[in-house]
């Protein structure tokens, strides 16, 4: 294998400049939204009492998801010892921390008291998920970056397995909290299941290489690098095997589910009577995030274009966002059941009357806020790339696996 | 150097994002108050303070707090240090004898924490004149 | 049915708090003295536990008295519906403690009436799940927010299976000493935790309903008035599956 040289990002300025202006000016927007939602109180979105969390938490929760993924790359270099995907590792340690860091400042910002952060630093309730999960995000965002020193500085090199091993076993550890805080609501006919956490683990490898996938095309096409054929079919062919595994998960959720009676009203909610949630399950979920893409991810003609895998990533991000979507706020709008064996026939608080579901819309700030936190991601991953020494000067098939060599 | 550049934007970002709601939270103004008329507070006609004027200025927000935490945790209400009992004591009353709201402009509580400009959290929740509820 | 719980919680008001607490007006109807008995001085200990049992058969369908009672006391009734708010929107987001609730049984169609609020469980969800610890559990079994120290994530809603929880989504101008509120927070019944610690024995709601369907009490005194109707009648908790031991029970739903 010859030698991997690493460069900054070096596409023109003005193209450079263009692209960050761009973003900036998303998470403008973002911020502005934040200031005037905190401003004048949650009343101007979409949330209510019985849809407390909305668009802001499918954002975050997709940003903090996808960022464990994002690290996988890295995990297989490192942690699986596979050669090819050694020179990939340091974006995607990169990712994994901007997204995270994307994703957490949106659910931060949604905080009816965000001011009040430092209060959920120093105090915690040791049974809460939630509180499991700060020390989670921080010590990810610290074993990565460790992780990453070790990659990049030659005298840590050596340390470099180790670290990757703990920060794979960690983001495990970190997508199981984040799957938790929906299975351990017992409340909830939708989320109290053990299966959430590992279907949110697979969930992240396909997300989190999806938007690897897209930012490494994206970072070489620009720059004009070379990125060869073999390294995006590896890569490829790996977000087709996450995505049919996320399509498994689905099924045996949605089978299990139908087994038992009692998530029968459920199920028929989500699957056939819930409306828009229907609709973006079936559309959203399964049709653009997983059947579309897997199509042409495994297709002989379009797996091999670069434009087909393009698409096929960004269906699996929109499908991912859609799959939070009915998980987060579908759970929520489908009633609880409070009273089994009887229908709620009036109630002065929307319990549910009839079976009907909660309402909830999503307003414009919170959309912006969500699109604010991506619009962050990108923009810290894209300067960074341009400062620091993250990207290889090539990964054509040759350079990246001797046996290829001519 | 662009890179330099780079990440002071991307900081101020951030910045403006994270700090901006914060700054935004001092909002709520109480509705405009007629001035209090000088010595119709309670505390106008006593000597001192639950405690010495001097540690009182010093140490109020403590007691307060400490009385905080017992009262909302354990229950505890027979205080002299109650946030309710303080503004019992010092608010003022107007000229028509309603109550002026002990954080409206150069009364009892704004006047000092203007002065040393030290932020007054207390009122966003509560009550800034006795209500006649415990 | 009714007499006998009625003339138990006379009793049980009547010994309690010393004579001059309550004062029976009607039957079911009680005045309180709350400022002529002493506010708490020592901590609340785990030697009482609050609780509550409903008689969903005397609850008189379309009455609402004690969702009033409860506005009223706690000051919900003071905030004011933000400038803009659709008023679909805005009853969703106002807050409520207390809510009336009308069941059919699916197989008989029998039709009850009820009223939620927060159950006051022994091993409240909301408590497990709050990252900063600020929802908590008190001594005295009363669940509540520390609203020094909520953050707003609203996890608690999330956890929360009787709905009992609001958030309170508006800046809010007028508040009662008593009940401190402000934009961010989240808030539930609390028994009307200030009358307790004030030295008083009822809760609004209670007072407020002319049925006599709520009767309020320690559960850990056998001779309370609650404990006495416990004893005496069946009694069920609201998704006793989920093993949460709530301090609301109910009869007759």
């Amino acid at each position: 294998m010859s030698k991997i040289h690493y460069r900054e990002w070096g596409i023109e300025s003005p193209r450079y400049w263009g692209l960050l202006a761009v973003l900036a000016a998303i998470v403008a927007l973002g911020g502005f939204a934040t200031l005037y939602m905190e401003h004048e109180g949650h009343w101007v979105t979409g949330m209510t009492n019985q849809v407390v969390w909305g668009t802001p938490h499918v954002f975050a929760i997709f940003l903090i998801v996808a960022a464990s993924g994002a690290l996988n790359v890295a995990s297989i270099g490192s942690v699986f010892g596979q050669k090819m995907y050694k020179p990939l590792a340091r974006l995607s340690g990169l990712m994994a921390i901007t997204l995270l860091v994307g994703g957490l400042i949106v659910l931060v910002l949604d905080l009816g008291q965000p001011a009040r952060l430092i209060v959920a630093m120093t105090t915690y309730n040791f049974k809460s998920i939630f509180a499991w999960n700060i020390y989670l995000y921080v010590g990810f965002l610290a074993i990565v970056a460790v992780y990453l020193f070790t990659m990049m500085e030659r005298k840590a090199n050596r340390y470099s397995h180790g670290v990757g091993v703990l920060a794979f076993v960690w983001r495990l550890i970190l997508t199981t909290g984040t799957g938790s805080i929906f299975g351990f609501i017992v409340a909830r006919q939708g989320y109290d299941a053990a299966i959430m956490a590992p279907m949110f683990i697979i969930m992240s490898f396909a997300y989190g290489m999806a938007l690897y996938l897209l930012v490494l095309m994206f970072t070489f096409n620009t720059d004009e690098r070379p990125l060869g054929d073999m390294v995006v079919r590896r890569l490829k062919n790996l977000l087709g095997v996450f995505v049919a595994a996320i399509f498994y998960f689905t099924l045996v959720y949605h089978l299990t589910n139908l087994y038992g009676t009692e998530n029968h009203a459920y199920e028929a909610f989500i699957l056939r009577d819930g409306g828009v949630y229907t609709w973006v399950f079936w559309l959203g979920w399964v049709l653009l995030g997983m059947v579309v893409p897997m199509g042409i991810l495994f297709h002989p003609a379009l797996g091999a274009q670069r434009g087909a895998i393009t698409i096929a990533a960004l269906l699996v991000v929109l499908g991912g966002l859609s799959a939070i979507y009915v998980i987060v706020i579908g759970g929520q709008a489908f009633p609880m059941s409070m009273f089994p064996g009887y229908t709620v026939i009036e109630s002065g608080y929307y319990d549910g009357v009839d079976g009907m579901a909660r309402a909830y819309s999503p307003s414009l700030p919170e959309f912006l806020l969500g699109l604010g936190g991506i619009a962050l991601a990108l923009l810290a991953t894209f300067v960074a790339v341009r400062l620091l020494q993250f990207l290889p000067t090539s990964l054509a098939d040759e350079v990246v696996d001797p046996h290829l060599a001519k | 150097m662009k890179g330099k550049f780079g990440i002071s934007v991307l900081l101020a970002l951030c910045l403006v994002m994270f700090v901006g709601p914060g700054s935004a939270l001092a909002d709520e103004d109480d509705e405009v108050a007629a001035a209090g008329v000088e010595g119709t507070a309670r505390a106008d006609k006593l000597d001192a303070c639950v405690a010495p004027t001097a540690f009182m200025r010093r140490n109020h927000f403590e007691l307060i707090e400490h009385q905080r935490d017992i009262t909302v945790h354990e229950g505890i209400r027979k205080t002299d240090n109650s946030l309710a009992g303080c503004i019992d004591c010092h608010v003022r009353h107007d000229a028509a004898g309603q109550y002026v709201p002990v954080n409206a402009q150069g009364e009892f509580c704004s006047a000092c924490h203007e002065y040393v400009g030290a932020s007054l959290d207390c009122f966003t929740c509560h009550a800034t004149k006795p209500t006649g509820t415990e | 049915m009714s007499q006998p719980i009625d003339k138990q919680r006379r009793a049980f008001l009547a010994t309690a708090s010393g004579a001059a607490a309550a004062t029976a007006v009607a039957p079911g109807v009680f005045l309180h003295a709350v400022a002529e008995a002493a506010p708490r001085d020592s901590a609340v200990s785990d030697s009482v536990r609050y609780g509550m049992l409903i008689d969903t058969s005397k609850c008189a369908e379309g009455c609402t008295d004690c969702v009033s009672a409860c506005d009223r006391e706690n000051g919900l009734d003071m905030l004011l519906k933000p400038e803009g708010a659709s008023d679909q929107h805005w009853d969703m987001q106002r807050p409520r403690w207390i809510r009336q609730v009308k069941l059919k049984n699916n197989l008989t169609g029998r039709v009850t009436a009820l009223p939620m609020m927060c159950q006051h469980c022994e091993h409240p969800p909301c408590v497990d799940v709050c990252p900063t610890g600020a929802s908590f559990r008190r001594a005295d079994g009363i669940v509540m927010v520390d609203r020094h120290t909520c953050i707003g994530c609203r996890y608690c809603m999330m956890a929360c299976p009787y709905n009992a929880r609001s958030f309170i989504h508006e800046s809010v101008r007028l508040k009662p000493t008593a009940t401190p509120r402000g934009k961010g927070c989240v808030e539930s019944c609390n028994f009307c935790v200030h009358r307790l610690d004030n030295g008083g024995t009822t809760t609004a709601c209670q007072d407020a309903c002319q049925h006599g369907a709520i009767v309020f009490g320690d559960l850990r005194d056998p001779n309370s008035a609650v404990s006495k109707a416990l004893a005496q009648y069946p009694s069920e908790q609201i998704r006793a599956d989920l093993k949460l031991n709530t301090g609301v029970r109910y009869t007759d739903i």
